[in-house]
């Protein structure tokens, strides 16, 4: 590993103030994916400032009935949150089906929301990757590409975002407080990340001072009823090939209100606004269910890896929305 | 259990005390579960530094320039070695049978030599610092430029161009029994395809490591190796020092499945590396190391064919394959060995076809040959069961043979139908519905599948002595290989019966080139290899105690015959009474007693290596000696999804003899679990432009994690081989044979859908 400075930061002042003076620093949570990559040299930081000792390790009820949570919180203490568990029982999830228990038990929420890829062209130094280095080339594109993007991927990038939690979020209308010396702004979380277009490397609205300080969920009554499904290789311990983060209620057959996301599909945690719109008022079967499926992914494009995923994307919409249906909790 | 007769050539068994076939704990257990046993990497050595690897980035070329200076510059860097300083090694001795160790090096590369670079990861640098974050960091700088040669690296396009296998004693690569394409083609029912297998990575939990320090022209490497004496004696050879000054230690190996059997690049860049900053240095390679320079095993496309009478009588049975070799090095993968004798057809080709690739050289990996080959015809056995509308053991019993269906050999110990009638009772068979996808229960598809499990059992010679101490303590000294099975344990178990004493007072002492030699640890060859020399021994030493105790007046067992004495209780006995050990030696005036088998040295050793071979062909002329057993395993797939869950299996099995039952129990639901893997997640990726490895790591290589594994249930028939030493035909490797065809076959059984190409995954099923 490339040596790098190392400050840890006594309050979030200090924090954003070094990280913009300092030349190339870098904030460090967890540390669960950035000194892996450290350690692969693909990302090289002179600095970094250690933000776990911050105080931002709160989950709080907000008035109104939304839940502020500390970026600093671990993975594990979030999912096992009873507030969590009760009003957004798919974010719990999506958490508990990522990673491993001890990765949980150190990743923090603000890190998972700008963990970086598991290409493994962008992991390997000896491949071509404009996500790691601009004008470089895809090698994935041509090369292996089983676990990629089939939505909003371009010419310059397939790669797909890594996350779970935020998959979950997505779904959950979230929105990150961002601090930097300039003050404090707020971004829903589903503007927080960016499709690679041509310049893959960029991948949030973040600027590189910022420091992601909360997520905020709103008061959102239909997230009681919503599960996260995650599909992938083996029952544990692997990325999902597909995700999909549901909430839904019906009453009287019919969907009064629904939120969709999808994993593992896309540079980003990819909301399903198309499908949500099918769905909206219409009948809850298995046929709209399709149609909605289908309407989100008309616009996927595979290559030969990995078309399945737009089949297995739509399969699993509608499973994980008949699930929903069936087992009560949508009435 | 079932017992066979015994036969006039039977070699003593020496079985019958009361720790072999017990659940002895394992004698390293209180050591290794307390982190007191130490692993290669473990050693502290004053002055010790570390190494790290450069690897080269194109299958085939030149290195034109390597830039070494920033390396250089980095603040605890002792050298950077590259083809341009680096002191010459001898090159690769041409392999020979007289001499085994020179089957040993993993490439016929002589590294850092010349700027030649034969496949993307070859190291073409090794940086030696003062720790082994600033090697690795400092490795990370050096920069090469290169020459690109063309190359091929590409086994999907490469395969038509394939080339049947050289014959060699050891695997003649074809076989053929009348004419089996003819009677295929006027067979009843006949099943052909092509079924393929990717290449898949050990990835033992230790790292490949080695700790290599000289003194003068003196050696010391530790080195998780499964070969110490042929690991030291090519050390010799490739650094010009007599073999005497060679020390090769390990006495423990965490996990090798293959991968520590021959001599890799690592090994041999630490102790140049060694020698060049004249400090004991150590290399760690990190896991991506691993899968660039370690190989694995060869991916495989193969078709087999099966003709049938539409009573399910098989008449024709064509088993072709085609794998790869590095141009570089890497051998033959057997993955046609057993279709020589699963079933009695009337007519069967089996033959082996080979390519040679730019990339890094394949190797042994668990069951080389039967753990993919298992796949191709244990599949293909079902499929046409499910033509005949057949239950496929009932398929396999019709065509059970009664000795070695190509040349007549008889079976040493063919126990199929046991293993089979065991397993379909445990795993509650019967009833079974013929037609796919007739269970469900709520998302999930439900089907169960069955395969033969099938590894040939060797032996090899092997050198140990026996010590007996006037306190009664009996100390076995063997060079041989702790990599987790309980190898220790089991001869530990050995001797005491056969010595008659408490298994608490036997020590064993391995994993050193000091020791008498062992042979390799593979093939599941070690316990009975070494039982053999160990049961030999431990005559030798009950017949010297004997003489010193009947020549005395006063012992109870004047005069008392080598056949009327029974070793027990600590010492011998006879009718008229009998005594310990140690009042026999206390009498005698001796401190100990010890008896040797093998150790031979020089002339002796080369004859010794002729006999061994000379035997080694004859045995296999006489008989077909194998451990089976029957595979049973249910799935679930997502009527969804796709995604298969494996939740329940059961695995009966012939392994001669138990020594350990809960040892062997370990290493055959071990071999289940990496079968598991190999049906369902892995699969080393290598990019099909540059040959170079995309997932070279444990992240994205998936081996089965717990969450993936159902209960396993193990049963053995425990029915000694009356032709092997101890009864024992070996665990090692057997339990991985027949996993992926059952998964497969239960996978079509859930969902009606046949999957030919490894592994399994829920892309195939949707």
């Amino acid at each position: 590993m490339r040596p790098f400075g190392y400050v840890s930061a006594p309050d979030v002042a200090t924090a954003v103030r070094v990280v913009s003076t300092e030349p190339n620093a870098k904030f460090l949570g967890g540390g669960t994916n950035l000194v892996d990559l450290m350690r692969e040299g693909v990302e090289r930081p002179d600095t970094l400032v250690d933000v776990t000792g911050l105080p931002l390790t709160a989950i709080e009820e907000l008035p109104g009935g939304g839940v502020r949570i500390g970026a600093l919180v671990r993975n594990a203490r979030l999912a096992a949150d009873p507030l969590i568990r009760s009003r957004y029982p798919v974010l719990s999830r999506a958490l508990l089906s990522g990673a491993s228990a001890q990765l949980r038990n150190v990743a923090t929420v603000g890190g998972n929301l700008v963990q970086r890829t598991r290409c493994p062209y962008f992991y390997d130094h000896a491949s071509a990757c404009n996500k790691r280095e601009p004008g470089a080339g895809c090698d994935a594109i041509g090369g292996v590409n089983r676990n990629h993007a089939v939505l909003g991927a371009s010419e310059h990038c397939i790669a797909t975002h890594p996350s779970d939690m935020a998959v979950a979020l997505a779904a959950l209308d979230a929105v990150v407080e961002l601090e930097s010396v300039r003050g404090t702004r707020r971004v829903p979380l589903l503007d927080l990340h960016r499709l690679p277009g041509e310049t893959p490397h960029v991948e949030t609205v973040l600027t590189a001072d910022e420091l992601i300080t909360a997520v905020e969920l709103p008061h959102l009554p239909v997230a009681a009823a919503s599960h996260y499904r995650k599909v992938r290789d083996r029952a544990s311990y692997a990325f999902a090939l597909v995700s999909v983060a549901a909430a839904l209620h019906v009453r009287e057959g019919v969907v009064t209100d629904v939120r969709l996301a999808l994993g593992g599909v896309a540079a980003k945690p990819w909301r399903a606004h198309q499908a949500e719109r099918v769905l909206l008022g219409a009948e809850a079967t298995e046929e709209v269910f399709l149609r909605a499926a289908d309407a989100e992914l008309a616009a996927a494009t595979g290559l030969p890896d990995n078309t399945f995923k737009i089949e297995l994307a739509r399969r699993t919409i509608v499973a994980t929305l008949q699930e929903l249906l069936t087992d009560g909790s949508a009435a | 259990m079932t017992t066979a007769p015994a036969r006039p050539d039977a070699p003593p068994t020496g079985t019958s005390g009361p720790y072999v076939g017990a659940p002895v704990d394992r004698v390293d257990g209180v050591v290794k579960t307390t982190g007191a046993a130490r692993f290669a990497a473990e050693h502290p050595y004053p002055g010790l530094a570390h190494a790290a690897l450069v690897h080269a980035t194109i299958p085939r070329g030149r290195v034109t320039w390597i830039d070494s200076a920033a390396a250089l510059a980095v603040d605890g860097v002792l050298a950077v070695i590259t083809h341009e300083n680096a002191p010459a090694m001898r090159p690769v001795k041409t392999q020979s049978v007289l001499d085994l160790s020179t089957l040993v090096p993993g490439s016929t590369v002589n590294h850092l030599a010349s700027d030649e670079v034969h496949w993307d990861g070859q190291p073409v640098a090794v940086v030696v610092a003062e720790s082994r974050q600033i090697a690795l960091h400092a490795a990370s700088l050096v920069r090469a430029t290169y020459r690109e040669l063309p190359s091929t690296v590409d086994f999907a396009t490469e395969k038509r161009n394939a080339l049947p296998q050289k014959k060699s004693v050891v695997d003649p690569g074809r076989a053929a029994k009348g004419d089996a394409e003819a009677a295929l083609s006027t067979a009843a029912v006949a099943v052909d395809h092509l079924y393929t297998t990717p290449v898949h990575h050990h990835n033992a939990l230790e790292l490949h490591t080695t700790t290599a320090v000289w003194d003068g022209d003196r050696l010391t490497v530790h080195e998780p190796t499964q070969g110490i004496d042929w690991t030291r004696k090519h050390l010799a050879h490739r650094f010009g020092v007599p073999v005497e000054n060679v020390r090769v230690i390990a006495p423990f190996v965490g996990g090798a499945f293959g991968g520590k059997w021959h001599v890799w690049a690592g090994t041999l860049l630490t102790v140049l590396a060694a020698r060049v900053v004249g400090r004991p240095v150590r290399l760690v390679l990190t896991r991506e190391g691993v899968y660039r320079t370690v190989g694995g095993r060869s991916p495989s496309e193969q078709r087999v064919a099966l003709g049938a009478d539409a009573d399910g009588t098989l008449t024709a049975l064509i088993h072709t394959s085609v794998t790869q070799v590095g141009r570089v090095g890497g051998g033959p993968e057997p993955a046609t060995g057993l279709s020589r004798y699963a079933y009695a057809a009337e007519n069967v080709l089996v033959e082996q076809k080979q390519i040679a690739l730019d990339l890094v050289p394949n190797t042994y990996m668990r069951a080389p040959g039967e753990a993919i080959g298992s796949f191709a015809l244990e599949s293909a056995i079902d499929e046409l069961a499910h033509e005949l509308g057949v239950d496929p053991i009932e398929l396999r019993m019709r065509n059970e043979p009664e000795r070695d269906p190509i040349d007549g050999r008889r079976f040493s110990h063919r126990k199929l139908r046991e293993v089979y009638a065991l397993g379909a009772e445990r795993f509650g068979w019967a009833g079974r519905s013929l037609r796919p996808r007739s269970t469900r229960d709520g998302r999930w598809l439900v089907g169960t599948g069955v395969a033969t499990a099938f590894h040939p059992a060797n032996l090899f010679p092997a050198n140990v002595t026996v010590r007996i101490s006037a306190d009664g303590g009996v100390l076995v000294r063997c060079g041989l290989h702790e990599m987790g099975m309980g190898a220790a344990t089991a001869q530990a178990q050995i001797a005491a019966d056969a010595l008659g004493v408490p298994i608490e007072s036997v020590r064993v002492e391995h994993g050193d080139s000091t020791l008498p030699a062992a042979p390799a640890a593979s093939g599941s060859t070690q316990t009975a290899s070494i039982a053999s020399s160990l049961l030999a021994a431990c005559e030798k030493l009950k017949r010297s105690a004997l003489a010193l105790a009947r020549g005395s007046a006063d012992s109870p067992l004047r005069g008392a015959k080598p056949a009327e004495v029974q070793a027990r209780d600590g010492g011998l006995h006879a009718a008229r009474g009998g005594e310990t050990y140690a009042a026999i030696l206390a009498r005698a005036g001796r401190s100990s007693l010890d008896a040797a088998v093998g150790a031979e040295r020089g002339f002796a050793a080369v004859a010794g290596q002729v006999r061994f071979m000379s035997k080694f062909l004859l045995d296999r002329r006489r008989w077909v000696r194998a451990a089976s057993g029957a595979q049973f395993c249910e799935v679930r797939v997502d009527a969804h999804t796709g995604e298969v869950r494996v939740t329940r299996w059961v695995g009966a099995f012939d392994v001669g003899t138990v020594i350990n039952a809960k040892t062997v129990a370990s290493q055959l639901r071990g071999g289940i679990v990496m079968g598991i893997g190999m049906a369902l997640s892995e699969a080393t990726v290598v990019d099909p432009r540059t040959g170079r490895i995309v997932n070279p790591g444990l992240a994205e290589y998936h081996v089965p994690v717990h969450a993936d594994v159902p209960p396993i249930e193990i049963h053995c028939l425990g029915d000694p081989d009356p032709t092997m030493p101890a009864g024992v035909l070996g665990a090692g490797e057997v339990g991985i044979t027949g996993v992926a065809a059952a998964i497969a076959n239960a996978v079509h059984h859930a969902t009606g859908r046949r999957v030919r190409d490894l592994p399994v995954t829920l892309d195939d099923l949707l």
